[in-house]
């Protein structure tokens, strides 16, 4: 056998596969992608926000030269495709019949030779819209009378989409009764995009000959997308082939099926040629999957400075169609972490949702599904407390953390975490910011007259759903599978259900192979995204690639090494029970020099497989979660305001994040980067509203502000291990940390610095002009 | 409604340019974006289009040196002048100072800005070979990433600038 070379798997910070295409300029984006014959769709969208349709007249769009088609709702209507169901079992208007209910809304579309020319028929169409009055909240929405927005719906007779309830009401009440305090915030997370660098969009190719469609889309779960398509257009799920390619960020804006998908094959199935669908940014932000509109009012029950119990009350405007992906019954997404980090015996949480006539969708935006609302809400609240009985907010969590001792911990809302060490994340980010010299820095800079904040943030997220039995989407488990050939030269492919937009699969999961199997991850090739070639599964969004597709992964690779074993054992002449897998060989046990290597293996399978054995090495695995996985941390973030104008400014941010174990620790600490950074835009400058009219304000990169290079600030990153004991390798999943846990921590530190004048509210995004407010109300501007 | 085949003629220029060290000349409408040229006419798709309105740096490329933004200039604008795309960064098999600073020090994650983000780069490096890091963060304010946080872009921008400093002593 060979002489060894550290295996790089897991733990090692592997350089990335996958950037030698795009630093090239070599990725392989939708757009970029050009097929002989291929036509242009653009759309006409609706420029009210509720108006019945009384006529669309496309004749003068038809008469422009190279346009093929207009695309109307009528005319989809015949196909019985006018509307699709939703991923939450709602529906949604493909192209708008009856009714527009959206600024923005598809009402037709153009089929042209060119995107130029597609763009001129657009502006002829000529639609005759008699206006309603548009309801751009959910307050509005749930009022007595409010014109109904869903009347198409049977057995719809208001604005109210769902009202669920959860935790126990009565032991709640029972707790607040017993209280000596109770602290309250009413807050709302505004509407936010998560505004993926590549805005959504497709190549729709139906075949005619053959009877094969094929769809390059934008699509972070192509699996359940293909489903969707075979269910929806009633065509043969196996003449259905999805293709994903290399993504321009996805966040959860690429969960959702879109319209300008449906009307892009429909028209390659009318017309006979490819159709490729580009969303510009516009049609990105006003009509695509928004994230949160979450209004919530959250009551904390104190005795001492104990937490005894939370009660909350939601209301999430949806948009004029639920529409994004819901694991089925949980209508609120996974809010039910609302008790995060903290010891509460209590819970009670009522949600409501409710149609607006604003664009659809909800959960988006690097979340698992409503939790970053969850935890913003209870590290608000704590920090608020913490004022109320004048304890240091640090202090004050950690009298109310989860102890080590108590996983598996069952909470208040029935969720069993995994494992934690809460209190050594927030031991180690007050250590690394300096807390106790901190705390003295703002009090001597106070009698300066300067405004320090210290904010912090000890979160909990639940993701990797799911645990099958409880969580699907369409009524689709949620589960991955991986597939893992090993080549007769001992190469492999490693092949996924789940779809990177720039996570680093191609690295990451090449690394667990050569883990388990003593391969180098350069001899693993990874391939996703091709619904035609990779195993079924739900894909990637609520942090779920490496808790479930890591964990297939570990898995199959497991089952190969279980075959590997008896095939080493034939060629040592032992038996297979005396063979072990140690330091990447299979070597005899008690005789180390016996031993062989993967490759030696891999060639035996194909060429002197022993008798009774099949030939080949590879295996499938379809993993289903025991349990979700329950990544925390803690982030401290250091302010300063300039009380002359509102500003704030970041000077520093302390991330300890806790995801268990870590199989490429630069790909992990870049996941936290982007996901502080996008926490830091959430926080103070990424809206998108609406006027009363409907109008959205925030429907272009001019409007709705992202973070530069310029206000963010730099991060100083530490880590915490808490493997998670059910799965595979002890991970626990990362993507979504850092936007879930850092933008409680941001407005925090703001609220922090202007806490001793008795401020204890600012609602994101903190912009210098509700600071301005707050400082003049409470007498400390300059 | 309708053009006559006179009237489509005015609207249609030829357009000359040195992409990328080559001679690259078409045909064009008038109205056609530089970004298009660039991507549909030339075929080099490593430029990519990010939001319309000059806001995000996902389609800069070089002109005479100096960063544009493709998507808000015209192809006609670009006649008679050098432009530089990611694919004219380094010669095939090689890489740029600026492309190997990217991956050693993970600079790209979704790689979407990538292209404009190292054009930017570039340019910054032939004009200033020793920045600091706030000088980074400024020229590269016009470029935005949604997936790194920018922290490492600026080493990637640094551990270029010592590649380069290193190769020219």
């Amino acid at each position: 056998m060979a002489a060894t070379e550290e295996i790089r798997g897991v733990g090692h910070s592997v350089k990335r596969v996958e950037d030698a295409r795009f630093i090239r300029g070599r990725g392989n984006y939708f757009d970029d992608i050009t097929l002989p014959g291929m036509l242009h769709l653009e759309f006409l969208r609706s420029p009210l926000a509720h108006a019945r349709i009384k006529s669309i007249d496309t004749s003068a769009a038809e008469a422009v030269p190279g346009v093929v088609a207009v695309v109307t709702g009528e005319l989809l209507a015949q196909h019985n495709l006018a509307w699709m169901p939703t991923l939450s079992g709602d529906t949604q208007a493909v192209l708008a019949t009856d009714k527009v209910r959206f600024q923005g809304q598809e009402v037709a579309a153009v089929i042209a030779e060119t995107v130029y020319i597609a763009r001129d028929a657009v502006e002829l169409i000529d639609v005759d819209y008699d206006p309603l009055p548009a309801i751009t909240s959910p307050q509005q929405a749930l009022a007595k009378d409010a014109p109904v927005i869903r009347d198409e719906k049977e057995g719809q007779e208001d604005n109210r989409i769902y009202s669920v309830a959860s935790g126990d009401k009565e032991a709640t009440d029972k707790a607040f009764a017993a209280a000596d305090r109770v602290v309250e915030l009413d807050t709302f997370y505004p509407r936010c995009h998560p505004a993926p660098l590549e805005c959504c969009g497709c190549v729709a190719d139906v075949d005619s000959a053959t009877g094969k469609t094929t769809i390059y889309m934008t699509s972070q779960a192509p699996h359940v997308h293909r489903t969707l398509f075979a269910l929806v257009a009633g065509l043969p799920e196996h003449k259905i082939r999805i293709i994903s390619p290399d993504l321009g960020g996805g966040f959860g804006n690429k969960v959702p099926i879109y319209p300008g998908y449906v009307v892009a094959t429909a028209a390659s199935l009318l017309i006979g040629r490819p159709v490729k669908w580009v969303e510009d940014r516009t049609g990105n932000l006003i009509s695509t999957g928004f994230a949160r509109d979450f209004h919530m009012h959250g009551e904390l029950a104190l005795e001492g400075d104990k937490i005894t119990g939370l009660r909350v009350t939601l209301l999430s405007d949806n948009g004029a169609f639920f529409a994004d992906a819901q694991p089925t019954k949980c209508k609120a997404g996974l809010f039910d972490i609302v008790t995060g980090s903290y010891d509460i015996p209590a819970a009670d949480v009522q949600a409501e949702g409710a149609y607006t006539n604003k664009a659809p969708g909800g959960v988006a935006y690097r979340c698992s599904f409503r939790v970053t609302e969850a935890s913003y809400l209870i590290e608000r609240l704590v920090q608020t407390a913490a004022y109320e009985i004048d304890m240091d907010p640090a202090e004050f969590r950690r009298a109310n953390l989860i102890k080590p001792d108590q996983f598996p911990y069952t909470s208040a809302t029935g969720f069993e975490y995994d494992s934690g060490d809460y209190e050594a994340a927030l031991d180690l980010a007050l250590e690394k910011i300096g807390y106790a010299e901190l705390r003295k820095e703002q009090e001597e800079a106070r009698e300066e007259g300067r405004l320090l904040g210290i904010g912090i943030a000890t979160f909990t997220e639940v993701v990797g759903a799911g645990k099958g039995i409880e969580y699907q989407i369409a009524g689709l488990r949620m589960n991955d599978g991986a597939e893992l050939r090993i080549h007769p030269t001992g190469k492999a492919v490693l092949k996924l259900s789940v779809k990177s937009q720039g996570q680093g699969h191609e690295t990451t999961f090449a690394q667990i192979v050569a883990e388990e199997l003593g391969l180098q991850p350069e001899d693993v090739e990874v391939q996703e995204g091709d619904t035609d070639n990779t195993p079924y599964g739900l894909g990637t969004y609520a942090s779920r690639s490496t808790p479930v597709s890591g964990a297939a992964t570990a898995m199959v690779s497991r089952r190969v090494r279980n075959k590997a074993k008896k095939i080493a054992a034939h060629l040592l002449e032992a038996s297979a029970d005396d063979i072990d897998f140690e330091d990447g060989r299979f070597v005899v046990k008690g005789a180390p020099e016996k031993a062989k290597t993967i490759q030696e293996v891999a060639f035996a399978a194909y060429t002197s497989v022993p008798q009774g054995l099949e030939c080949g090495l590879e295996a499938v695995y379809y993993y289903d979660p025991p349990n979700m996985t329950y990544p925390f941390g803690t982030y401290a973030v250091l302010v300063e305001i300039d009380r002359g104008t509102g500003a704030w400014k970041v000077r520093k941010v302390v991330a300890v994040d806790d995801c268990g174990v870590r199989i490429n620790p630069m790909i992990v600490e870049g996941q936290i980067m982007g996901g502080l950074t996008e926490g830091f835009g959430i926080a103070a400058m990424e809206l998108i509203t609406f006027d009363e009219e409907g109008n959205c304000i925030g429907s272009n990169f001019m409007d709705y502000l992202l973070p530069t290079a310029w206000e963010t600030p730099s991060f100083d990153l530490g880590e915490t291990v808490t493997p998670s004991p059910h799965h595979p390798l002890g991970a626990k999943g990362v993507g979504e940390s850092a936007t879930v846990g850092s933008p409680a921590a941001y407005v925090n530190a703001v609220v922090d610095a202007l806490a001793h004048a008795g401020v204890r509210n600012l609602e994101m995004p903190v912009t210098s002009d509700k600071v301005w407010a707050a400082l003049n109300e409470v007498g400390l501007a300059e | 409604m309708t053009e006559t085949a006179t009237e489509q003629a005015v609207h249609t220029k030829q357009v000359t340019a040195a992409v990328n060290g080559q001679a690259r000349s078409a045909a064009v409408e008038t109205r056609l974006l530089l970004v298009h040229f660039i991507r549909e006419t030339l075929g080099l798709t490593g430029t990519h289009i990010g939001c319309d309105t000059t806001s995000c740096g996902a389609c800069t490329v070089l002109l005479d040196g100096v960063p544009v933004k493709s998507c808000t200039m015209f192809a006609v604008q670009a006649d008679g002048h050098e432009l530089t795309t990611v694919e004219g960064l380094a010669p095939p098999g090689g890489l740029h100072p600026v492309q190997e600073g990217f991956h050693e020090e993970h600079g790209l994650q979704c790689g979407f800005c990538t292209p404009g983000m190292m054009l930017t780069a570039t340019a910054l490096l032939a004009e200033n070979p020793d920045p600091s890091e706030e000088e980074i963060r400024w020229a590269i304010s016009g470029n935005i990433c949604r997936c790194t946080g920018y922290q490492n872009i600026v080493k990637s921008v640094q551990y270029a600038a010592a590649k380069m400093k290193e190769a020219s002593e």
